[in-house]
């Protein structure tokens, strides 16, 4: 069994019709009434949310080694300029839709790329304080704007995010995390997780690497933000907190870091524990903490930590080993 | 010869401690230059400046006739001047081949669209920083280790790597900070030749910190000798050992 599953992860066609047959599922639970609840479609979209978030986040946290808890925070910039463009500027229709998430996605980035000039100054633990700063002031920005219904927030969003606009989403970030982290860019993030001094001497593009890290995995966060919004139809500024933040965090160290194949795996298993463990109500707030904590303690990198499935990576990098 | 790199008058002040005062050097092209000096006398510290890893507090430092002072490190690193560290700083984590395609990345020129989107010339790009990559770990003997995490080789391995992904920037000038710490004898020796291969093959001229005065003796056109931060000898290694402030400071002293 474990020979078979290691066979099929040297070949190349399974990812592409892991991914045909994928969308065709989506498509069919969409458009064929009955074939799956409500209930599971609520918890497969929310898989691929979080699967965004995590990726996303993985990027500056796993591969750029830097920690940020700031990550709701773009979610809830891309889910409001999402959830305004539908509710307020466009008439909701799918073609809007897959605007408003451009347009979420796009001004997460732009706040993005600000987080990006502080980080050329200052790292590790400051900058995590900044990002948690970050995520007090987007929280209290929204509370204290009335066009966005204060502390209210944003009623009436139509359900737009479809199981297959989910997955369209979940492809095209895996897809574009993909390309950024295997070209060059990527290995001059890489650099920086691994030694930022090294990586001056090197010629390694610093602030470069660091713009284009914060602002994809801050596009993406907002894309997420964006679906959030259009799958609950309801958001608010409590819903974006540092819980919120948490959990993403916890996805993330769970998967493994500097992993696409973890940041899918973490996302999984994370939205389906959290859901089996809805019965326990507030104590679920107890023992998912506590994972991250055994986590640390044991498996600080994850399930798949510094490890790829060979699926995700492109052929010319495959034939060096 | 003509004057590759010239440090004028330069002086670094870390608040009250002075590691560097009024220090000026010139590094011939073509030739090899050491620094030596006591523990303390300020040689890292001089490769920091001119790498641009810190600023000078006073002096100035020209690169090819244009002054490299302040400028910021990765700038300094693309003019041509690459470096290994006393601590060896390799990417522990990456393997052997993506430590030398880091250094040559920056003669790749796609941009970040065509990354994201994979666009052909990204394509081609990194094939051929695979293939140059292989290419330069080669003769160092690398190559059977190039999927192999940098990390988990052998000590002096990891030296050598450090000075092929250095030389992946196609430097005119490599700063070598003690290449030979913590080596035998009979590797210090296999060093000497090997720098001396380095520096005919690639065509690069040599700086190097170095405590083996073996290795120093053998290898130098030209010796540098600081003392509290401050050159107290400067000559051909003949020169230098006749000195007798060079035999007070420092050579003097093994002599007891």
């Amino acid at each position: 069994m474990s020979a078979l599953l290691a066979t099929l992860a040297r070949q190349r066609w399974p990812l592409p019709a892991l991914v045909a047959a994928g969308f065709a599922f989506c498509l069919a639970a969409q458009f064929v009434p009955g074939l799956i609840n409500g209930y599971t479609q609520f918890v497969l979209i929310t898989v691929g949310i979080n699967i965004i978030l995590c990726a996303s986040l993985n990027l500056v946290n796993g591969y750029m080694g830097e920690f940020s808890v700031g990550h709701a925070g773009f979610m809830s910039l891309g889910a409001y300029a999402a959830a305004i463009c539908t509710t307020k500027w466009l008439p909701a229709t799918p073609a809007t839709f897959f605007l408003a998430v451009l347009f979420g996605g796009a001004i997460a980035a732009a706040i993005g790329f600000l987080l990006a000039l502080l980080s050329f100054k200052t790292r590790g633990d400051y900058l995590a304080i900044i990002t948690l700063a970050f995520l007090m002031i987007v929280k209290s920005a929204w509370e204290n704007i009335p066009y966005v219904g204060g502390p209210r927030g944003v009623l009436g969003i139509d359900p737009l995010t479809t199981l297959p606009w989910t997955f369209f989403w979940v492809v095209v970030t895996i897809w574009v995390l993909r390309n950024l982290v295997y070209s060059k860019f990527g290995r001059a993030i890489f650099a920086i997780r691994e030694d930022e001094i090294a990586a001056h001497a090197m010629g390694v593009r610093v602030r470069e690497a660091k713009i284009l890290a914060f602002v994809v995995s801050s596009f993406f966060g907002g894309v997420a933000g964006a679906l959030f919004a259009h799958q609950l139809q309801f958001i608010n500024p409590a819903s974006f907190d540092i819980v919120k933040s948490t959990e993403i965090l916890v996805m993330v160290y769970l998967g493994g870091i500097a992993s696409l194949g973890g940041s899918i795996l973490g996302a999984v298993i994370f939205t389906l524990l959290s859901q089996a463990l809805q019965p326990l109500g507030t104590w679920r707030m107890v023992i998912l903490p506590l994972i991250l904590v055994l986590l640390m303690l044991f498996r600080p990198r994850g399930i798949m930590g510094l490890r790829e499935l060979p699926w995700f990576l492109p052929r010319r990098e495959l034939k060096k080993k | 010869m003509s004057a590759l790199l010239e440090i004028r008058n330069v002086t670094q002040r870390f608040g009250g401690l002075c590691a560097i005062s009024a220090c000026s050097l010139t590094v011939e092209a073509g030739r090899t230059h050491g620094i030596i000096g006591p523990n303390g006398a300020g040689k890292t510290t001089l490769f920091n400046l001119i790498t641009g890893i810190y600023k000078p507090t006073e002096g100035d430092i020209r690169f090819r006739g244009a002054s490299i002072a302040g400028h910021r490190p990765g700038r300094i690193a693309l003019q041509g001047i690459g470096r290994t560290f006393q601590n060896i700083r390799l990417c522990r984590s990456l393997t052997v081949l993506d430590n030398v395609r880091i250094a040559f990345d920056s003669q790749l020129h796609y941009n970040p669209v065509e990354a994201l989107f994979r666009l052909p010339r990204s394509g081609r790009d990194e094939q051929r920083s695979i293939d140059e990559s292989r290419a330069l770990l080669e003769p160092f003997g690398l190559l059977e280790h190039s999927g192999d995490l940098a990390g988990d080789l052998p000590y002096g391995h990891q030296r050598k790597l450090e000075i092929a992904r250095a030389l992946a920037l196609k430097p005119s000038l490599l700063l070598l900070d003690e290449p030979a710490a913590g080596l035998n004898t009979g590797e210090t020796a296999a060093l000497t030749e090997f720098l001396r291969w380095v520096r005919d093959h690639f065509q690069v001229t040599l700086v190097l910190i170095e405590h083996h005065m073996h290795l120093v003796m053998n290898l130098c056109d030209h010796l540098t000798v600081l003392d509290f931060g401050q050159t107290i000898a400067d000559g051909t290694p003949a020169e230098v050992r006749a000195n007798p402030r060079v035999i007070e400071a420092y050579l003097g002293g093994t002599e007891e």
